[in-house]
This record gives C-alpha cells, structure tokens and sequence, in this order.
C-alpha cells in the first residue's frame, strides 16, 4: 500500500495530516494561517483559509506538472522577398494557433498565476509527425489552411512552424493561494469539496471542485487538470434552496445539504458534464429533526442531523444518485467525510476525536464500528500554549467558538444585526493583506472577535452542544470503539432532545432568512450560558461552554486534540489496510493494549538478525552434534509417502471433454538423497482402468488456469510442450487445486533441488493472467552449438500479479502491474497460494492490482427505427466480447477469476483506439470489420465499450513505488563482472513521460525519486543496453536515441530521432551488450544494423522474424521473444517464449528459432542472465550440473566471476 | 540469508548420535554388541528404538523380556519427554555419542510410564497439540481439523516426515495479529535438579502494557535462576528449541521465536 494522508482541522485552525504508514498528525507548518476547511484529493489538498481565500497545496512529485504552449509562425512566399512574414490581408496572423484564427504572438503568453515558472525560452519544434524536419522545423503547404508536408515543393507557398514552450508548475508542497476572479466573486466561501476524478479516464489531476459561499450559493471551478492543477474559473450554479454544505464523491455523486435541512442532489453529472444539469431533494432523514452534514463516497451517503445523529443512505450507486432509504447508525457526530474505497471518517460530537469507520467493504458500506484514532500530533507539548490569542484570532473561525461568554455576545450579536441584511457575516472583515503576517498578530485583536463561523458549522454547534447529560454515558473516551448495536430508530429517539436546548429544529427552520442569525445567535447563546452552569463540573467536553475563553484554557497539553473538519478524499485505505493509529496513545490515556503493537516495536531487521543468530546456532549444534557420526543409521526409514485425491482431466483422445479421474502423487527419496516423485492418473478408458504418469523430474512448469467455471491447472514436461498440449487437470474447489499447486511446486523444487530466492541471474516470465514465473538459467542455455533446449526450462511461480517485469544481473527487479503499479521485487519467494513452507515470510507483502474487463454493446441500423439492439440473425450476439463470439452482457460478465472483485459498475469506454462519438459508439459498414468514432452514410452497425474494473488482492515478494504508474521500465543490465554502485533504471509514465530512477543500487533496488527527463511528445516504449545506451519509442512509433548518457550523466543530453521501417510503427524497444531489436504493431521483429560504438544510431533496420509480440535482449545480446503462433504436435500456442539460435558476436541476428513454454505467455526478461556460456567444453545435456540453479545461498557467486 | 523454513528444518531434522548398550545384568545368549543411531530430536525414545529392540531381542531368549526401558547414567529416561528434551536434560554435557543403557527388566514403576505400543506414544502426543492450541487459539485451530488432518500430524512425526508435519502444523502455528495473536505461550520448564516434573503455567505473550515478552521475561518471572544457571548462549538457545517444543510439540520453533524476538 502505499502511504497516502488524511488531512484535518483542529479548532484552532491548524491542518494537520496523518499518513497512512504513520503513527503522529503531522502539522502543516507551511500553512502560515489557520484554516477552516480542507478537501483532499491524493495529488492535493484545497481549502478554505482565514482569510477566506482558497488555497492549493500540490503534493510534490517527481513528476513537474508541466504544460506546453505552442504557436504558430506562418510565412508566405512572394517573388521579392521568398519566405517572409509579410502575408495576404485574407492571411491568417503572422503568430497564430493551429487553427490560424487565434493571434498569439511569443510575448502574448503569460504566466497563469504567481504559481508558474517558464522552463526556458520558445524553442523551434523540429519533429514533424514522427520524421526529422530540415533546420528551421519548416511545413510547407500550398496555402493556407492545407496539407502541410516537410518537403518544400514547387508549389509551396506557404510555410508554418511551430514554436514550443514550456512552464512549469512551482507551487508544490505549499499552500497557494488561488487568484481571486476578477469579475467580483461572491461573499466568502464557507465550504468545498472536491472529488469527481473517477468519472473520466483523464489522468490523475482533473477534479471537479465545488465550494458553498456563505449566502448559500454553489461555485462550480472549471477546468481543473493535470496540466492547470488551478482550475480556471468559477462558475455559478442555479440552486432551489439556500445551501450550507456539499460534499462531492471521487465518482459522480453530489449531494448538498440546504438551510432547511433538506438535501439535493446533483443529477446528470457525466464524463461530459462534470457540472450536472439539475438537483433533486431529498428528504432529511428524520422528519423533524433536518440534516446538517452531508458525506458522499462512490456508493455511499451518509448525513449528520441537526441532534448529531449519523444516518446512511441505502441503495445509492450511479444510476440512482438520490438512494432509497435512510437508516440510523450509531454514534454521534459532528462532520463525517468520505475518502477513497468508501472508507469513512467522522468527528465525534463527544471528544471531538477522529473515528474511522472500520470494516467497510464493497460488501458491507456501512462498516462495523466506529474507532478513535488516537495517535498523538507532532510537538503536542510545544503547542499547549495555544493562547488566547490564537483562539481569540483563529479558533474562532471554527464551530466551537460560540461564546457563552456575555461581553462577547453583545458585540457579536451587534455585528450579526449589522450585517443581517443579507450578507453573511464578514465580507471584508479581514483584508487578505493581514494573511501575510501571522495571523495571532495582535495588531488586528478586535477583528477576530467577530464570529467568522459559517452558517452551518454554527447550526451543528449549536446543536451537537446541547446535550450536557450525554458526558454521563458509558461511552467515555476512553472506549476507542464504539460497539454497533442493532441501527434501530428507538434508540436514537431516547435521546430526545435535552430540556436546556432553546434551539428546536423547527424554530431553526422557522425564521425568516434575513434573520436567522441573529434571532438563533441570541437564543443559542442563552441555552449556552445554561448550559455552562448545568454542565460546568461535568467537564463534558462536548458542551460549549468548555471552549469559552471565560474558562481556564481547556487545551492543555494533556488534552486530546480537538478537531473541526477532516477529509480522508486523499486517504487510500481499504478493509485490509494495516493501521497504526489506533494504538498508540498519547499522555496517561493508554488504555489500549493491543498485540498489534508487537509488531512495532520488532523491526524486520531486528527479526533477520535474530533469525540469523537462532540459524547459526542450530548449524553450530548441527556441526557438533552430527558431523562426526554420519556414519550412523538413521533411526527412521524413510519411506514412499502417497498423496491421493480425485480430480477432473481433459482427456487426451477427442472428443475432448472433463473425465473424472483419481489423482495420486507418490514421494520418495531417491538415491542421492534429493526427494523425487511420480505423478499418477488414473482413469478409465472404454471401462478398462489405465493410468498416466509423469516424473516429477520432468515436469517443467506447474500452470493455474483459474477461470470461472473450473479450478484447473496445467501441467508440462518437455515433451509436452513440444505437442503444445499440456496435462490439464481441474480440482473441485480453490482450495484443493490450490493444496495440490502448492505440494506439486514444492515437489518439482525439492527433485531439482531449488529452494529459496531466484538468483540474480534469473529468467522472469508473465502469463496472460498475470502469474509470475522465473527459470534458473543453466550455464548452457546460451551455449553455442548446442544450447540447452528450451523446452527443459525449469519454471517455478511466485507470488503476486504483473502485467510486465524486468531485472538486471545484480538482481534489481521491477514489475509493473495492470493498473500501472510500479512494484519492486523484496527478494522473498512464494506468496499467492504458496504457504507454509514453499513461502518465505518475510519479504512478503499485500499486493493489488486493478484491470478493466471489457464487453461490447453492438447495434444494427434500419431504416424505420434507426440504430436498435435489433440485429440480423445472422449477427453476433447484441452484447458480446471483442470477437462478436461469445454472448458477454452486463449481468452474466464475471470478474476474470473468483480472486477478482468488481469494483466499479459499467461505464462506456471512450478510449478505444479509432476513436468515438460522444456516447462512445464506434461505427462500422458492417461487423466485423475496422471502426471509426464518427457516422458516415455506409454505416450500418455500431458498437460501444463498456468496461468494469475489477479488484485483485493477493500476496508477492513485491513492494510498491508510489506515486508515478508507469507503462514501461527498464534496468541497466550489469555484466556479471562489473561492480557498479548506482544502476540506470529508466521508465515511461502512464502518461508518456520519461524518467530516470535516481539511488537504485543492488541494496536500494526502489530507488529514491523520479528525475524527469523532456521530451517532445509522449513515449511508450524504453531500454537500456550494458553501455548504457538508451533507446525509447514514441507514441508515433518513430524511435529515439538518448545522447551521452553515462554513469556522470545519468539522464543523458538530448534526444536523436530515428525514423521507424517504413510504414510500420514501433511499439517496443530492447536493447543488449551491442543488439538493438524493435517489434512494431504488426508483429515484426527489426534488428538495428550498423550501430556502432562511434555511431551508436546505427544505419537500418532489418527484418528479422515476423508473429513477435515483445522482445527482450539480455546482457549476452541473447534474444528471446513470446511469439503470437506456434504449431506443436498436437495443438498451436499463442504466446509462446522462443529463444533465437546461434548468436554470436559476429553474428548478432542469429540463426533460429527454439520454442520454449507457451501458450498464454505475455512477457519475458532474461536480462538478469549474464552467465557466460562455457565455451571450451561441450555442454553436455546430461550433466547434471547443467540443470542445477546456480546456489542461491551465495550472493557473490551470483553477482561475479559466474562461469570462469 | 537464513529462512523460517531453514530454522525450521534445522530444528526438525536435528538428531542426536547415541550408542546403546545392553545393560550388564540382562541375561543374554552371547554378548551383544552396542547399537549405534542418530536419533530425531523432535521424536520420542519409544517411537523410534525398534531397531534396537530388535537387535537386542536377537541375543536374548524370549521368557527374558519384558518392557524395554532406558537408562542413562542412572536415570530412568522418561520416554514421553522428547529426545531432545531428555538429551539436553541429562547428557549435553557429555561426550558423544550419547550413551544409553537398555533395560528388559526391572520397569521402573515409581518413574516411568509403561508404553505398551505407538497408540499410547500417539495418545500422548496428540493430547500435548491439543493442550498446547488450547493455550493458543482456545483449541479453535485443532478442533477445526479433520481425524485425518491429526493423523497427518502423527504419521508425518512417526515417519519423520518433515512436509507432511509442516503442511499441516503451520495452521497451528497461525498467530492473526488482528485478533491478537496467541491467547498463552504454550512452554514448559523442565529443571535438572528439581522433584517436579516441570514449570508450566499460564504466561501471556504481551504484557499488560502491550509490550511484546520476551523469553527472558519468562524466565524472570517463572525461574528467576535459570539464567544464572545456564550460560552458553548457543546451548540455551538449542535447549528452549526442544524444552519449548514439548509442550506444544510442533510450536517449538514458534514460541522460541516469540521469545526471542519479542515476536511471540
């Protein structure tokens, strides 16, 4: 998991945010001023400061947000002159847009705002849809506005270019301040939220922010992107009612909570319509009793009533916004705020504590129980001295500060009436000028005075302090969880309102507008004043009369923190989320003991240096007490140990169908001492019993297949792969194919004797599913005549999912999962289903991983009704997969496997490549045949995308990177005799940029942080050869060259295109020792010939092989491929790991192909393989030592002198 | 780097080279020669001297058997002790090979239990896992499991099995952090110099304070002396290895563990 903040207010003002993987709040020192309310999202954070501005903070990363300004020159050629900027009058500007119709000279651009900083000056792009231009970056084109081509013609008359430049957004890490709009914006704002960012495909950075000024207007910002993190302006939005709070859900939901205790909901917000078109009302949950709050997640709702009652909202998801059905929660609460997951924080109307709601799953929303977060804030000693003055000055902008206190009342009420006339309280009462000093300045003393509490957050005051007699219940805070008792609406209605309470939710409502605040200020305060003497020895914290400034300060330093607002929008947690801030407590409090701090207190180093100790004493004992007397018998034979169990198998004669069979693994110690076994099945065959069996010894690979109709697994020898037709069994539940996967593994381990880690050296491989399999490479895999058949490879799985990975010779690896996860291998094995003992324990960890599967809606044209869901007959199915094939709708469509959970419902996909309409068709003359996003006279089919995410937790030796998802990586691949410190690792963003790992040693392989490396468009593909030579492919499919990259120079100087084979677009890169290979998008396989040391671009390409679906290219400028098709015996195999035959340095291209394991294979790496083949003996095929791993116990054997 | 399953094996597959010698006072047909055997010292004596039974019993005439026994250097072997238990007890500080003396007559009945056949050594050995995950998961763990599930514990032992006992002892040794891991530390104490058979009392693996105990802290507060008394530390840590293992067989290299690291 990686760490990621939940963000919070105390009543004086102070942010503070508490991190996932932490145990303290941490204070936001950079915040020169106290704030009232704060809204996270994971890049950042908005809120609502004292001075009523809205501030920014942008998370720094490794990433600049950076965005590119272009324009245009444009020149026309007249007989005197050539190519000059005189145009016609008809011209377009000398200085324009793409388009021609905006004038944009260089010096019009401006910065957007003081948060902006211009990377360099306007430069000339030289780069013309993925061809080098001439210098200058000249087009031509016949006129103005045409095709425009490099070349100059004859004809050309005119000529553009386009000039670019770069700003760069500066303001990370730091509250900024959001320019206020010119055109006179509104009274102050009161409350925002943001969210929204799951319902585009956008990346990470557009959100859609709305924030409550205090007349109860809603302010919609636009255009809020990566690119303008800022956002651009705000926009009005029409209302029925006067709103107090609105809470915005990282998905489509909205809902806001109105004056009279109503709520709404935003309706018709879409992909194309962040905004919504129109509100609907909600009633309040209790008929008399309106809400307050209002917290909005994916799928869930929850409200706060005026008398702090939680409520949740049933049956709420994107097709029905509005839910059906309120039901009652138990505890008592101020704010509640709902973060990413659905997960819920709340603030305690009792202690004012933080409660996380635990145990919410997609399953269960509404969680389980309320717990105290209890971690103490950073310095809480050295800020016990909040003063009066601060509270005086910033405390009062927050809720509590409704004074019981009598002096102070009369002028509050006096400015109240002054200001009753419409406007809020305090339009102008504190210049933004004043932001610059400190705030607890005592040069603005009276103004502070004036109660900046927001309309709402005075009403849940005024309400939630009303109960004195509530300190006296059994709940102290000392009970961190709050049980869950049955949600039924009698027990809620014992707590009637209390008897001192002048501040009936009917009154409330009642009064006219204008008036409110001063008739209920007046009242309140006199219930406040009551309150105080009723509850004075109570020392009930909830009352209000704790917070008057006529008392002894009540924020000692032994106090628990107090808290005004919290937003977890940043917060990533789940229900498997390992927390730590439940436990630890601060001061005398500690009355929470719980094992988990165990786990604390020990770290992982100090658990490997005890293991180590304890090993090494057994091994001491060992030595003594049985070195010497090995000679003896052993009091136990061993003997032949039989597993049995019935299973299902795919028979191997047709028809081929499931056959029930006995299944039987029989374990014995062979001679030399290593453990062997024979695999038994045993079946019927026309009622005569027949049986099947495989040595252990033989089988090569152990494949689960886990679909969603049968458990089931494959199981290959060499022969086996050979015929393309592996055994194929199906156990009858999960766990049992998962007991038998686990015992077969370690069988095939312990007869070859592998254990423990891969080496370095080793080959790692991905299935289509996402399973990770690594091969020790023998010393003569890369052997010349005769290497090792492919086929032989031994392939044990590890834990965890990926999409890609790749390693390097000193045994750096880094994986990338399908939701673009940049994971980095620990150096533990097992994990998944291996347990026990095939699994190491430490190096472990939870892995996750989030992929979209895919249906198509398809729909036939006809006259009468236009496009229906009516096809031929002859058609394919009107919800089917990409083939047409299969019958896939929205209801029958089940995650890939059992281990994956939805977790998003069905939205149209828009990203799909051709391109759609506004509501995501792509169209067609007919099926199957190539789509277009647009509608022509000759179409007459249509189809759309839909796509559903789905969830996968599981457990790998693999620990995330945070922050940046990637799309591709590659890692220096070390020569087995080099001792390099720091090693190159170069990745692509999801997004297309490219960066350079920073710090990444053999003993920090994750690296420190990201240096971002320009370019001038998006990249897809990278490699790194052993000299460090960097090759990169862009989204155009043209390939790059990275200048002058060395160990000095990590990131290199410029970029060299190098145009792609003709009329192919490349789409991966790898690069060896010398080797250069590219595969484009038609599955060819180029070898880059003519590189050179001194000309290192080389000259050509050279076709190579075609039906290649990705190459890697190993320290040995070995090259291996997952090939698309593969004829074997029996069957033909997509997918399938070749390696080419007879490279040699002088013959680098090789000869052959040898086809491996497959199909179903999506990647491999063998850049971990530096292992010299021996080249003065012929590897003998027998020798058993060629089919030993390498000893993984010994490092150093590892990483030098292999081979020699 | 060193592995869980490295200490756990090490731990499983220690053995003990011992000699056996018939004792001078059996009457026997011709001399018997010792038998020598490197003993498992996770098993126990009666489960795994078949051997020697047999080589004896080749030398003796039948009337002149009765129950076999053990003895070394004057003290009845208890054989419902594990080897290694008994080993570390009485001999550790011996020369090599262990030396025992077989007995065929004269049953100490004061001592020993009688163990007519491997039912009784299965009886007890089950009754000690379900002992010791009554201490640990309130027997939640093993009452879960299935008749064959505990035969798989029995046979994997009985056949020195390592895989066989693991596979099924490590739901046994599950500790769910959450759920706060193990309720008691299953352990005994066994002392050289003492009449009762040995320490065993209720000892949690955190202090009231949340605080992880340490083996040392077990020792402070049930044996205030043991550390004075022993004190190779490599020794130590072999000795607990089988002391703790016996009370909860298979959660011998667990609860070392927990002790020692504080992990519990």
């Amino acid at each position: 998991m990686p760490v990621s903040l939940l963000w919070a207010v105390d009543v004086y003002g102070r942010v503070y945010s508490l991190s996932t993987g932490g145990q303290q709040w941490e204070q936001c020192r950079d915040a020169q001023m106290e704030f009232k309310r704060v809204t996270a999202a994971q890049q950042c954070c908005w809120g609502i400061a004292c001075d009523n501005n809205i501030y920014l903070n942008v998370h720094a990363s490794d990433l600049p947000v950076r965005y590119q300004e272009e324009t245009y020159e444009n020149q026309r050629w007249n007989p005197v002159d050539g190519f000059s900027e005189r145009l016609l009058p008809s011209d377009r500007w000398q200085w324009s847009d793409v388009t021609g119709l905006q004038h944009q000279p260089l010096d019009g651009f401006q910065l957007p705002s003081g948060s902006w900083e211009w990377e360099g000056d306007w430069y000339v792009d030289e780069n013309f849809e993925g061809e080098p231009t001439e210098k200058g970056g000249w087009s031509y084109a016949i006129d103005f506005p045409a095709t425009y081509t490099k070349d100059k013609k004859w004809n050309s008359c005119v000529r553009r270019r386009r000039w670019l430049r770069y700003r760069r957004y500066k303001a990370m890490d730091t509250w900024a301040k959001i320019p206020s709009q010119q055109t006179a914006l509104p009274d102050p704002f009161s409350d925002i939220s943001c969210g929204g960012w799951e319902i585009s495909e956008e990346p990470r950075g557009r959100l859609s922010l709305w924030a409550v000024s205090l007349q109860g207007k809603v302010w919609f910002r636009e255009g809020i992107y990566h690119h303008n993190p800022e956002g651009s302006s705000w926009e009005d939005v029409l209302l029925p009612g006067e709103v107090v709070q609105i809470s915005c859900g990282p998905g489509d939901l909205v809902w806001a909570v109105l004056w009279e205790g109503q709520l709404i909901v935003r309706e018709g917000i879409s992909r194309d319509c962040p905004k919504g078109s129109s509100w609907a009302v909600v009633e309040s949950p209790s008929p008399d009793v309106g809400a307050i709050h209002v917290a909005v997640g994916i799928n869930v709702v929850w409200a706060v009533t005026k008398d702090n009652k939680v409520w949740f909202r049933r049956g709420v998801n994107s097709h029905n916004p509005c839910g059906s059905g309120w039901i009652s929660m138990v505890g008592e609460m101020i704010t509640m705020n709902v973060g990413l997951n659905d997960q819920v924080w709340a603030i305690s109307c009792e202690d004012r504590a933080v409660y996380f709601r635990q145990g919410v799953t997609s399953s269960e929303l509404s969680g389980k129980t309320w717990k105290a977060i209890t971690v103490p804030r950073d310095g809480d000693r050295s800020h016990s001295s909040a003063s009066a003055n601060s509270l005086q000055s910033a405390g009062c902008y927050f809720c509590g500060e409704v004074r019981a206190q009598s002096v102070a009342s009369d002028v509050e009420s006096d400015a109240e009436k002054a200001s009753a006339d419409g406007a809020g309280c305090h339009v102008t009462s504190t210049s933004p000028e004043s932001l610059a000093e400190a705030p607890t300045d005592s040069s603005n003393p009276p103004k502070p005075r004036i109660p900046k509490v927001t309309s709402d957050s005075f009403i849940s005051e005024l309400v939630s302090d009303r109960e004195p007699g509530k300190s006296s219940r059994d709940i102290g805070s000392a009970t961190p969880a709050v049980p869950e008792e049955e949600s039924i609406p009698g027990e809620g209605a014992l707590k009637a309102p209390c008897a001192t309470s002048a501040l009936s939710p009917s009154q409330s409502g009642g009064p006219p507008d204008p008036q409110w605040s001063n008739v209920d200020l007046e009242e309140a305060q006199q219930a406040q004043t009551v309150a105080v003497q009723d509850s004075a020895d109570t020392c009930s914290l909830s009352s209000v009369a704790t917070y008057t400034l006529a008392m002894d300060d009540p924020y000692g330093a032994d106090e628990h923190p107090l808290w005004a607002w919290v937003s977890g929008g940043g917060c990533s947690v789940d229900s498997h989320s390992q927390l730590n801030w439940f436990n630890c407590s601060m001061n005398t409090s500690s009355l929470v003991s719980s094992v988990q701090s165990m786990s604390l207190s020990v770290s992982p180093a100090q658990t490997a240096a005890w293991r180590k100790q304890i090993f090494e004493q057994l091994s001491e004992r060992t030595k003594r007490e049985m070195d010497n007397f090995r000679h003896y018998e052993q009091a136990i034979e061993q003997s032949v140990w039989v597993k049995k169990g019935t299973m299902q198998w795919w028979r191997d004669w047709k028809p081929h169908k499931w056959i029930d069979v006995h299944f039987a693994l029989e374990q014995f110690s062979g001679p030399d001492g290593n453990k062997d076994g024979i695999l038994f099945i045993y079946y019927n065959y026309y009622e005569e019993k027949k049986y099947l069996h495989a040595f252990i010894n033989e089988v090569t690979i152990l494949v689960p297949v886990l679909n969603d109709s049968k458990h089931t697994f494959a199981i290959y020898t060499p022969e086996r792969t050979k015929q393309r037709w592996p055994i194929r069994l199906a156990a009858a539940t999960e766990l049992e194919m998962h007991d038998w996967l686990a015992l077969l593994s370690v069988s095939c381990c312990d007869s070859r004797a592998i254990q423990g880690p891969p080496s370095k050296q080793a080959i790692w491989s991905i299935t289509c599913k996402g399973d990770i399999f690594i091969s020790e490479p023998s010393p003569g895999l890369e052997a010349m005549p005769y290497p090792t058949p492919c086929d032989q490879m031994f392939w044990r799985q590890i834990g965890g999912h990926l999409r890609m990975v790749e390693c390097n010779s000193v045994g750096i690896v880094w994986g990338i999962g399908y939701d673009h996860t940049a994971w980095v291998y620990t150096g533990g094995y097992g994990g998944g289903f291996f347990q026990g003992l095939a699994s190491s324990t430490d190096n472990i960890y939870t892995q996750t991983d989030v992929k979209s599967v895919y249906i198509y809606e398809n729909q036939r044209w006809n006259p009468v009704t236009g496009y229906t869901n009516r096809g031929l007959p002859t058609d394919r199915y009107m919800w089917s997969d990409a083939s047409g094939l299969h019958e896939c709708t929205k209801t029958n469509t089940k995650p890939p496997s059992p281990h994956w959970t939805w977790v998003s419902e069905w939205a149209i996909d828009y990203s799909v490549s051709g391109g759609t309409d506004r509501e995501g068709w792509q169209f067609a003359a007919d099926f199957p045949a190539s789509y277009h996003g647009y509608k022509t006279m000759k179409d007459f089919v249509r189809r759309r995308r839909w796509a559903r995410k789905c969830k996968l937790t599981t457990t790998g030796p693999w620990q995330e990177i945070p922050p940046i998802p990637l799309s591709d990586v590659t890692i220096l691949p070390c020569a087995a005799q080099s001792s390099v410190d720091v090693v190159s690792v170069w990745a692509i963003s999801n997004k297309g940029d490219v960066l350079c790992r920073l710090g990444v040693t053999a003993l920090t392989p994750a690296g420190s942080s990201w240096l971002h490396v320009g370019t001038d468009q998006p990249f897809k593909s990278i490699s790194i050869g052993a000299a460090s030579q960097v090759w990169a492919i862009a989204r155009d499919g043209s390939a790059f060259y990275r200048g002058s990259v060395s160990a000095q120079s990590p990131a290199g100087d410029c970029w060299y295109h190098i145009p792609s084979p003709a009329k192919q677009k490349l789409k991966q890169v790898s690069v060896g020792r010398t080797s250069v290979y590219t595969v484009d998008e038609n599955g060819n396989l180029w070898y880059r010939q003519g590189v050179t040391p001194s000309y290192p671009q080389g000259s050509t390409w050279e076709h190579i092989s075609n039906n290649v679906r990705k190459v890697s290219v190993g320290p040995l400028d070995q090259v291996w491929i997952i090939a698309d098709k593969v004829q074997g015996s029996h069957s033909l195999s997509c997918g399938t790991v070749c390696h080419r035959l007879g490279v040699q340095p002088m013959e680098p291209k090789g000869q052959s192909w040898d086809y491996g394991i497959g199909g179903g294979w999506d990647h491999i790496t063998v850049r971990g393989n530096s292992i010299e083949p021996p080249r003065l003996r012929l590897p003998s095929l027998t020798d058993p030592s060629s089919r030993r791993p390498v000893p993984v116990r010994n490092p150093e054997v590892n990483g030098n002198a292999v081979g020699s | 780097m060193a592995d869980d399953k490295d200490v756990l094996r090490d731990v499983w597959f220690g053995r003990i080279p011992t000699c056996f010698t018939l004792n001078q006072d059996e009457v026997t047909e011709r001399e018997a020669e010792p038998y020598y055997l490197l003993l498992p010292r996770v098993s126990y004596l009666t489960l795994v001297t078949d051997k020697v039974k047999k080589h004896f019993l080749k030398v003796m005439r039948a009337e002149d058997v009765e129950e076999m026994w053990f003895e070394y250097e004057g003290t009845p072997l208890k054989w419902h002790y594990p080897i290694g238990v008994l080993f570390d007890l009485h001999a550790s500080n011996n020369v090599l090979p262990w030396s025992i003396t077989v007995h065929f007559k004269n049953f100490p009945e004061h001592d020993l239990l009688h163990c007519p056949s491997n039912s009784v050594i299965e009886a007890h050995f089950m009754s000690s896992i379900k002992e010791a995950d009554a201490l640990k998961h309130k027997s939640q763990v093993v009452n879960d499991m299935q008749k064959k599930d505990h035969k798989q514990l029995w046979m994997g032992l009985q056949n020195d099995k390592f895989d066989q006992f693991w596979a099924m002892n490590r739901k046994l040794m599950e500790y769910p952090t959450e759920e706060g891991g193990f309720r008691y530390i299953p352990f005994r104490i066994y002392q050289t110099m003492s009449d009762r058979p040995f320490i065993q009392k209720l000892f949690r693996p955190t202090s009231p304070e949340g605080n992880a105990h340490t083996l040392g802290d077990l020792l402070k507060e049930m044996y205030p002396d043991a550390l004075t008394n022993d004190g190779k530390s490599p020794h130590k840590g072999t000795r607990w290895v089988n002391t703790l293992r016996h009370s909860s067989y298979p959660t011998a290299y667990l609860s070392v563990i927990s002790f020692g690291d504080g992990r519990k």
